[in-house]
């Protein structure tokens, strides 16, 4: 046999190990972004996720101003981590719109009363059909959506104080 | 006593709170009384990944998301769509990467090549040992 084939073994395995050393260094992204950005969210009537506040429709989300849409749920831990941040946006002013994910109305309720409520309409999705219909595969996601009701950008899990800035920014382009 | 509080931490463990308040979507856990129907969700189910347990099948996973796509996909079949239809809404929403069916998309083309690929590199190894039985 010829002799440089007996260095393919080795160059396989060198192969495979800068392949493993490449994703230990530079981890694989484990979120799913969805493929709905720069389009319109589709059609969508849900009903109100507490009795205090109107439910929300995919009309809402097109009424002329920029908001965020954020996903969460009572049951979701780091969505209570998220609350200060949220706190933080409304009060600088921007609008925040949510819906719940298979939750209550009382789980709900205690959620806000404990942690803040943020949002100015919340909608009750049971079974995540929203969610699905929106491309996105968890709780807590935050949307930023247009003032025409087209999705700009998707935030997976928990926004961070370090978001703030951008989300800011964002939403002042869409005015 | 630190039996008990070994047990009393495991029963508080926040796992056991990660799932939602609400019971599972109806068409999750059941199947639909049309055999066919059925059988066609089934086959549609077990070629569309989980979003939380990536890498199952929603048709395996026990996530509470798995169980509303499940629900999703009985209730459009139940209503007369076409299994080809379900699939290319949900890959709107979420990318080709949903579907585990394979598709003719040029990222695939290494795949669909390796086999004739490997064959070829195994005559071209063997061919020397083939032409030196024939002499002898």
């Amino acid at each position: 046999m010829n002799r440089s084939l007996r260095t393919i073994p080795l160059l396989l395995l060198i192969v495979l190990v800068a392949g493993f050393a490449w994703r230990l260094v530079k981890p694989a992204d484990p979120a799913v972004h969805s493929t709905m950005i720069e389009r319109t969210a589709p059609p969508f009537a849900l009903a109100p996720a507490t009795p205090g506040k109107p439910g929300l429709t995919s009309a809402d989300l097109a009424d002329g101003k920029p908001k965020l849409l954020n996903f969460f749920a009572s049951w979701c831990v780091p969505c209570a981590s998220e609350a200060d941040v949220l706190a933080a946006l409304r009060k600088k002013g921007v609008r925040i719109d949510a819906i719940a994910v298979r939750d209550t109305p009382d789980a709900t309720t205690a959620f806000l009363n404990r942690y803040g409520d943020p949002y100015t309409r919340m909608g009750s999705d049971p079974q995540s059909a929203v969610q699905i219909s929106l491309g996105s595969s968890g709780v807590p996601e935050t949307f930023v959506v247009d003032g025409k009701g087209v999705i700009r950008r998707q935030y997976v899990g928990p926004l961070t104080a370090a978001n703030i800035p951008g989300v800011l920014e964002q939403l002042d382009a869409l005015r | 006593m630190t039996r008990f509080w070994f047990i009393f931490a495991l029963l508080i463990a926040q796992p056991l709170w990660a799932d939602s308040n609400l019971p599972p979507a109806y068409w999750a856990n059941r199947q639909l009384p049309d055999a066919r129907q059925e059988a066609k969700a089934q086959a549609l189910m077990d070629q569309l990944r989980c979003l939380v347990c990536q890498g199952q099948s929603i048709a395996d996973s026990n996530a509470e998301l798995a169980g509303d796509m499940r629900d999703l996909v009985r209730r459009r079949i139940a209503a007369g769509e076409k299994p080809a239809a379900i699939r290319e809404w949900l890959v709107e929403r979420y990318g080709a990467w949903i579907s585990y069916k394979p598709t003719g998309e040029p990222a695939a083309w290494p795949l669909w090549l390796a086999p004739i690929a490997l064959l070829l590199m195994g005559a071209w190894l063997i061919r020397g040992r083939i032409k030196l039985k024939g002499r002898g």
